[in-house]
This record gives structure tokens, C-alpha cells and sequence, in this order.
């Protein structure tokens, strides 16, 4: 069942989020910063850039290993949504025709070479966003957004969708189930039986909103959600976003692989 | 002590749709006491546990709580007094860690950071559940949300507790600790529940409520035996005094 396994995929990656390694116990400003930084730098460079880009693999590599990551099952991720990086950029290899440069002597045009930036690109920003959801909690990643100044209402949000997507889900999970075991291996009834697993959703989920609300009130719920913060900024968040902040200038400001094939050219010389 | 009391007068409850589901429900509760509420399914167990933090003011009749009538002005510092644990856990859990959702309800009440923090970790502490503070409420098991459930309600620190069905999708031992949790408790208590045998344990007093009224309020020990009063009731004779039940 496809549902059930969506589900456990899910609840994965919130588990992963609750580890306790060096990355997981930075605070979550850290991480969200350094990852916004990350991503704006990845995608500023200019369209034919592909060298430029590699040197940037090494954060992915080293959060995987310092967050104690399993890296197939976000790689697995990273692929499934890759289908809209490969769309954006397919037709490029035929509009942009032009010879751009010689690989031996084969010749690529500019069209195939700025494909491979998007994928390159898109393959960076995904990894260090789903590396940013494995080692925050979803709370954690939301009190950060909000003393960067995100407005309250929208973290209350997505707190309750955190909450309850679980929840939801589960409900949906029971009613499938429910629906499969009385099915005998035929669809069902197909769509008129589908509209009435939502419409029941639907209605339970007004009736469980009501509830909850009901809850809040009783404990003087007024219009405000308070939170006690306990993270604070420490030394090791101020030398991690230093050395990730000298580390992506030097690649973005640098031809750092270049760098690196002079130096070997000279050496072999 | 007059700040405990509860005072049901002569309350009429009607739904929205007209259904009628309370009527004419008459009783005091005094301080300390620990009452439960039995009946069958929709006889008004639940929404009479609604009137009492004014979730669902009457339409006829006057509820008072610790001397203050119960009205739209006053439900909100009868809020502070009356700590509701809903039947669900899930409901009641809404919060993204057990720390935050804890701390929900004082930090409401105005307090400081620190005072909040204290106030967690001892209703943690209560109910030994003082490592959870920071894992998120879907990662509990049922017994876990529950005993969570009444740490909420408990850091607020409430004069009365109202409980429905707290005993509802436990395994025997969460709910053999749940009951040695409630009998700890001096708070005034008023227990809606199936649960007969947790009844009997927990509370001194009994209200048996049948089709919106209730029909007969005394001790639990007579009540719980009366197995006439409990069969008209769709309920039977608490397990641990069905004897020569397995001969």
C-alpha cells in the first residue's frame, strides 16, 4: 500500500530530525541561516558554470557524516522530486546550440552545459534543504524563523500542521485500510467512494479543529501562542556560521577547482 | 474553603440542532470531593463536563463555580480554576514538543519564563514524565499522551480537575498508574467514565445520569452495587465485584 509507506517515509525523516550529533544540537538559526546562505550562493552563479559548482558537494558530504545522515534514503528523495529540475532544463541542449567547449574532442554545446548546471544546482540546493528538515526539529525550525522575524501567525501555522499532519494521516491511513479490507481486491468503487473517504475527512477534521480550539480555550488561550525558548546562541554556532560564511566566499569569489588543476599540472610537470 | 465548590442548579442544556441533552441537572459538589459520572453512551456525560469551564453555557438554570456564576465574563477566570482533560489526548496535545504544550497554559496565565519552567517540570515530575519534555506528542504511546494529557491541566495548577474518560485506550498497567495518579490527587474531582472499576477506586461519590437528568447521586459503594440502578443505566456490576464470574 502506497499510503502506508508515504506515511513511514515521513515519519523518517521527523525522526532523523531528533538525533544528537554535533550538527543536530546547533542551534536552529545556525542551520537555517547557513542553509539560506548556502542555497543564495549555489544559485548565483551564472548558467554555464559547472566547475564552479562541484567544491560546494563538500557541505552535503560533510553534514551527511557530522549528522550521521543515512545518505541513500535522502539521495532516494532528492531523485524522486528531480523530475522538475530535469523539465526545467531539457529542452535547453536544443535551443542553445552553439559549441561552448571541447571535452577531449568531443564538442558540447552551451545548451547540455547549462542543463547540467541546473541539475548540479538543483541536486546542491534540495540536498542541503532536506539536510536542514533531517538535523532540525520542525519546531526548532520554526522558532528560528520566528526570531528572524517571521510573522506569529504563520509559525502557529505551521506548527499545527507539524502537529497534526501526523494525526491526519493516520486518520487517512485507518479509513484506506478500512476501505481495502472490504474491497476484496477490486478498486473499490472507484471516485464516488474516494469523495466520500474525503468528504468523511473533511467533516472529522472540523470536528477534531473544534476540539482542539475547545482544549486551547480551557487553558486560557486568548488569541497569542507564548513559547519559553531554551536554545541559545553558542560558540560552536558562531564558529560554524563563520567558517561556513569564509568557506562559501572563497568558493563563490574563487576558481577553487581551477586552482586545484594548475596545481597539479605543476606538479606532474 | 468556598473556592472548590461546585453548584449545579437546575441546568437545561439544548444543542443547536434541538437536541435536548441536559435537563434539569441538579447537584453540589464540596471541596475535595471526588465524584464520578456514570451512564450509558449519550445520556450527557460529556457535554455536562463542557458546562463546566463554559465551553457551552446553559440555556436555563445557573452553574456555579468556587462562589462565581458562570457567565461569558467570568468563563475565562473559571477557566483558571476548572483543568478539563478531554477525552482524546490528541485533542488535548496540540502543542509541537510536551514541553511547549505543558508550559501552554501557564505561560497564558501571565507568568514568567522561569515560574513556567518550574511549573513543567514538576507536573512532569508528577506524572514521571520529566525525560519526554522535549519529544514531540506523536512520538508518545497512548499511555504517555494521557498521563501528558493530565500534566497540561495540572501545571495550571487548578483548584477542580474534570476528566473524561481517562481511562479510555489504556493498557492495564498505564491504567493502574493513571489510578494511583488520581488517587494522589486532593484536588476536587469529577470523572466521567465507563471505567466502573476506576470509579470505585478513585472517587467517594457517584452521579448516575440517564437521558439528560440525573437519577440517582450518593455513595459510590451503594451505588456500584445497586446492579438494578446499573442495568437500567446499560451499565453492569464493577469486574472486581462481579464474584464467581469465571465459575
Amino acid at each position: 500500500m502506497n499510503f502506508d509507506k508515504e506515511y513511514f517515509n515521513l515519519g523518517v525523516l521527523d525522526t532523523l530530525s531528533y538525533k544528537n550529533t554535533l550538527v543536530h544540537r546547533l542551534d536552529p538559526r545556525t542551520k537555517v541561516i547557513t542553509t539560506f546562505a548556502f542555497i543564495v550562493t549555489v544559485v548565483s552563479f551564472p548558467k554555464y558554470e559547472i566547475a564552479g559548482l562541484i567544491p560546494f558537494l563538500l557541505f552535503p558530504v560533510v553534514i551527511f557524516a557530522l549528522g550521521d545522515i543515512p545518505v541513500w534514503f535522502i539521495l532516494k528523495k532528492v531523485l524522486v522530486v528531480s523530475v522538475f529540475a530535469v523539465f526545467i532544463g531539457i529542452l535547453n541542449p536544443l535551443f542553445d546550440t552553439h559549441i561552448k567547449y571541447h571535452f577531449f574532442t568531443l564538442p558540447v554545446s552551451g545548451g547540455w552545459v547549462s542543463f547540467f548546471s541546473i541539475l548540479l544546482k538543483y541536486f546542491l540546493t534540495m540536498c542541503s534543504a532536506l539536510l536542514l528538515i533531517s538535523t532540525t526539529s520542525f519546531p526548532g525550525i520554526c522558532h528560528a524563523l520566528r526570531k528572524l522575524g517571521v510573522p506569529e501567525i504563520f509559525i502557529s501555522q505551521l506548527l499545527f500542521l507539524y502537529r497534526y499532519i501526523f494525526v491526519l494521516m493516520e486518520e487517512t491511513l485507518r479509513m484506506v485500510r478500512a476501505k481495502d479490507l472490504r474491497s476484496f481486491g477490486k478498486k473499490g468503487q472507484g471516485i464516488s467512494i474516494f469523495i466520500n473517504l474525503v468528504g468523511t475527512l473533511f467533516v472529522k477534521t472540523i470536528e477534531r479543529a473544534e476540539r482542539i480550539y475547545h482544549a486551547m480555550l480551557s487553558r486560557g488561550f486568548t488569541g497569542t501562542i507564548h513559547f519559553v525558548l531554551r536554545e541559545g546562541f553558542g560558540k560552536k554556532d558562531f564558529v560554524f556560521i563563520s567558517a561556513t560564511g569564509i568557506t562559501l566566499y572563497m568558493f563563490r569569489a574563487y576558481d577553487i577547482v581551477g586552482l586545484i588543476g594548475r596545481l597539479a599540472e605543476r606538479m606532474f610537470n | 474553603m468556598t473556592h472548590h465548590i461546585i453548584d449545579f442548579k437546575d441546568i437545561f442544556f439544548r444543542y443547536p440542532d434541538g437536541t435536548e441533552a441536559l435537563k434539569g441537572v441538579s447537584f453540589r459538589i464540596t471541596h475535595g470531593e471526588s465524584v464520578g459520572l456514570v451512564g450509558a453512551n449519550g445520556a450527557g456525560k460529556s457535554t455536562l463536563l463542557l458546562q463546566m469551564n463554559g465551553y457551552m453555557l446553559p440555556s436555563l438554570g445557573v452553574i456555579n463555580i468556587g462562589g462565581v456564576e458562570l457567565t461569558k465574563k467570568t468563563r475565562q477566570d473559571i477557566r483558571k480554576k476548572v483543568g478539563v482533560v478531554f477525552q482524546n489526548p490528541d485533542d488535548q496535545l496540540f502543542m509541537p514538543t510536551v514541553f511547549d504544550d505543558v508550559a501552554f497554559g501557564p505561560l497564558n496565565l501571565g507568568m514568567s519564563n522561569e515560574r513556567v519552567t518550574d511549573r513543567v517540570n514538576s507536573a512532569l515530575q508528577t506524572i514521571g514524565c520529566l525525560d519526554l519534555a522535549t519529544k514531540p506528542p506523536h512520538h508518545l504511546s497512548a499511555g504517555k499522551k494521557r498521563a501528558v494529557s493530565i500534566a497540561t491541566v495540572l501545571a495550571m495548577e487548578p483548584d477542580i480537575l474534570a476528566m473524561d474518560e481517562p481511562s479510555s485506550n489504556l493498557d492495564p498497567k498505564s491504567r493502574r498508574d493513571l489510578i494511583g495518579l488520581l488517587q494522589e490527587f486532593k484536588h476536587t474531582k469529577i470523572i466521567a467514565s465507563h471505567d466502573l472499576d476506576l470509579i470505585l477506586e478513585v472517587c467517594e461519590r457517584c452521579l448516575v445520569i440517564k437521558n439528560g437528568m440525573i437519577v440517582a447521586d450518593g455513595r459510590v459503594s451503594d451505588i456500584l452495587t445497586n446492579q438494578l440502578l446499573l442495568e437500567e443505566n446499560h451499565l453492569e456490576l464493577p469486574l472486581s465485584l462481579q464474584k464467581n464470574r469465571l465459575h
